[in-house]
């Protein structure tokens, strides 16, 4: 039965009014009955173009069949046979530049909504089934490291414990998941998923020591002489970028990634929590990435009027069309064509305002895009209590510093062939954002993936 | 979880404790911190280590209780165990090539700068250690210095133990009797490091502030601790925590660092007014 239907089912969502003031999940997920519909929306292309927009080639039409035929257990089965985190995957990738935006049906009307779709059959399945009957991996005994446990570490790790090594993930914060619970808000990706997620490599077998920054409590030849034969390092992002403009220390001035720590790791929007943050009442965020729109959203729930200052156009927002919608619902302020050109504060040396100026775009630069060019004379003020910086981040050097043989790349990140992710150090692998500099989610997930399975060939052939 | 394995009170909030962690330990140098968690609702606090045993797998820190997180450290007793401890972060203190040096430690910077001062003395540097305190109750490890460097000095703003005067005024006079330092370390209040720079400054001498700025992750994630220095922006966690005081912009790293002064304050006030110290679990 095919649905000729040429939007995509909506998402049931939280009221706008509502959502902007807690920090429960937005989107609420398709019921059965909306997922098969939707389903039945894919054309069952031969080609299967959306599989080649995918970083880890879900095999998708597959198992948008399964959805569309109420197979919902075997959908996951066809899901994770190349995705181990279906869940996240479903509410953060971008879509719209990867499955959805080669979906033949975008041509003509909306994509079939392939994360919508991914996202219901792993809640399906972790409602319905679980993971109380995950055994452990039998072991063949080779002992693998992997640093780092967010997407790009779960990914190689959940490939390395099905493939029977005894994997142990290093992790330097308290509490597993990388990114993922540090940097994305509970409304866009709640941390029990991400738990449970865990929770079912743990089963697997996959040892988790958290507290242990490598590079600093224990350096990668230190992992060799304890018998480990394969290292991976996905040690995500590094100290995050400033604008190097007036005022960026003055008090008051964040990174977007001490903000959202404070917030999504240090639970500050919660009272049993000691974390301190203060209530804002004027926010301003520079930057349009997913990084900033997170900001953005966590600051409005946190109170405060929040503005997003962008220097270039709506169209060169990096950040996924589902979270512009839903900050722009939400009551944040865009702020576009503008430019931080310094921050000012009072005598107490806390922010109290920043100065911007206008821009307007000019020929596309070195990234394709369209320079923003500042309009002389241009400069206004907005009020703000506090700015928060989301320009992305460099390369964290802990590794790098205490790793004979490790070479970076031109972006300054860590040296890694794309197919394999092997570093200029044997037996030494890499992926996710050490490598590509702020990325996302997937593309972390995708390195993970080919890393493990080019540690597998590089094991086998010792 | 990290077992308390000894407990000592040094004064009415000064506490020293030693406990499990032996990743840190097999590591640790002088001058490095560590960041612990004391339970599932406490703040990553970073604190410098004190001393550590790579053979027992313990670390000792000393600190004084002055915040939550804090005050709720120095209620557990040897045998309970604190929830969480990283390290060691942040870079050594740079002994090579040092030959006579002296160590100025103010308040409870003074439980930070006793590793420094000791590490020095037993890698064959000649170390004199200017030790300032309020009064003589809050005095701590004036037994511990004596026994770990060359020359103790004693100061209290009042006089009730040691000499009577500051930190800056010994310094001063210790520069002006001829003693040739090759550097002088500093850990304490900002504005008393910021002092003692003001004392060497004129006699060109390398003068190295050990700082404390607000940090979560502590690993060169987040950003918060990061301070001015020669009109760059260092990070304390992976640049520091010592740095060159001739270049530090003090006052922006006193207004970072009383950010969140209210928000302690009231988060203090409420577990000791509603539970006398001891947070309650449900």
């Amino acid at each position: 039965m095919n649905n000729n239907v040429m939007i995509k089912t909506p998402m049931p969502s939280q009221d706008p009014n509502v959502r902007n003031k807690n920090f429960d999940e937005v989107a609420l997920g398709y019921t059965e009955e909306m997922a098969v519909g939707e389903a039945q929306r894919c054309l069952n292309c031969k080609n299967k173009p959306c599989v080649n927009g995918c970083p880890v080639n879900v095999r998708i039409p597959e198992f948008i069949e399964k959805v569309a035929a109420r197979e919902f257990a075997e959908a996951y089965e066809i899901l994770t046979s190349t995705n181990s985190l279906p869940a996240i995957c479903g509410r953060v990738c971008p879509q719209e530049t990867q499955c959805e935006g080669k979906c033949i049906r975008g041509i003509k009307g909306e994509p079939v909504g392939v994360g919508r779709l991914e996202r219901f059959v792993a809640d399906w399945h972790k409602a319905n089934i679980g993971n109380g009957e995950v055994k452990e991996v039998e072991s063949n005994g080779i002992k693998v490291a992997v640093i780092g446990s967010g997407p790009a570490g779960l990914t190689c790790a959940g490939d390395l414990i099905n493939l029977g090594y005894d994997v142990t993930v290093f992790e330097s914060l308290h509490k597993e998941g990388g990114v993922l619970v540090y940097g994305i808000p509970e409304f866009r990706l709640p941390k029990a998923i991400v738990g449970y997620e865990i929770e079912t490599l743990a089963k697997k077998g996959v040892k988790f020591v958290s507290n242990v920054v490598v590079g600093k409590s224990i350096y990668i030849d230190d992992l060799f002489d304890e018998g480990y034969k394969a290292v991976f390092i996905g040690t995500g992002a590094g100290l995050p970028m400033f604008m190097n403009i007036e005022g960026e220390n003055l008090v008051g001035v964040y990174s977007a990634n001490e903000y959202l720590t404070r917030i999504n790791l240090m639970k500050a929007y919660k009272d049993e929590y000691d974390t301190p943050i203060k209530h804002n009442k004027n926010v301003v965020v520079v930057g349009a990435g997913n990084v900033a729109m997170d900001a953005a959203r966590c600051a409005k729930r946190m109170g405060a009027d929040v503005h997003v200052v962008y220097r270039r156009s709506r169209a060169e927002m990096p950040a996924r069309a589902e979270e512009i919608e839903h900050a722009e619902e939400e009551g944040i302020q865009f702020h576009l064509l503008n430019n931080p050109v310094r921050i000012l504060g009072d005598e107490k040396n806390h922010v109290n305002r920043i100065e911007c100026i206008k821009m307007e775009l000019g020929e596309p630069d070195a990234s394709g895009r369209r320079r923003p060019i500042p309009i002389e004379g241009s400069e206004y003020e907005i009020e703000a209590d506090a700015v928060i910086m989301a320009l992305g981040t460099k390369l964290n050097t802990l590794i790098r510093d205490t790793t004979e043989g490790v070479d970076l790349n031109e972006r300054g990140g860590l040296k890694a062939d794309d197919e394999t992710g092997a570093t200029t150090r044997e037996g030494v692998f890499a992926g996710g954002d050490a490598v590509t500099g702020a990325a996302t989610v997937i593309k972390a997930m995708g390195a993970g993936k080919k890393a493990a399975a080019a540690m597998h060939e590089y094991l086998q052939n010792k | 979880m990290h077992k308390i394995v000894l407990k000592k009170q040094l004064s009415h909030d000064m506490f020293w404790l030693e406990f499990e962690a032996p990743y840190v330990a097999a590591k640790a140098k002088p001058g490095q911190f560590i960041i612990f968690r004391v339970d599932e609702y406490g703040e990553r606090v970073p604190l410098t280590m004190a001393g550590s045993d790579k053979e027992k797998g313990t670390v000792t820190i000393i600190f004084q209780a002055v915040g939550r997180s804090t005050e709720l450290l120095s209620q557990l007793n040897e045998g309970d165990y604190i929830m969480d401890v990283t390290g060691p972060l942040g870079k050594a203190t740079e002994i090579e090539g040092l030959k006579k040096v002296c160590v100025v430690g103010g308040g409870t910077g003074n439980a930070l700068a006793y590793p420094v001062a000791k590490g020095l003395h037993d890698a064959g540097v000649e170390v004199d250690m200017v030790a300032g305190f309020k009064n003589k109750d809050i005095v701590v490890l004036a037994e511990e210095f004596e026994a770990a460097v060359d020359n103790f000095y004693l100061m209290t703003d009042d006089g009730s133990a040691g000499e009577k005067g500051f930190t800056t005024a010994k310094l001063q006079e210790l520069i002006e009797a001829g003693n040739a330092y090759d550097e002088v370390i500093t850990v304490g209040p900002p504005i008393m490091m910021k002092f003692v720079n003001a004392v060497t400054a004129p006699h060109n001498i390398k003068t190295v502030a050990s700082l404390t700025a607000i940090m979560i992750d502590g690993t060169g994630m987040c950003g918060g601790c990061r301070v001015s220095v020669g009109g760059e922006t260092k990070y304390a966690c992976v640049d520091g925590p010592e740095f060159d005081a001739a270049l530090v912009d003090w006052d922006v790293l006193i207004a970072r660092n009383a950010y969140y002064a209210e928000e302690e304050k009231e988060s203090r006030d409420h577990v000791c007014r509603i539970t006398g110290g001891v947070r309650h679990y449900e």
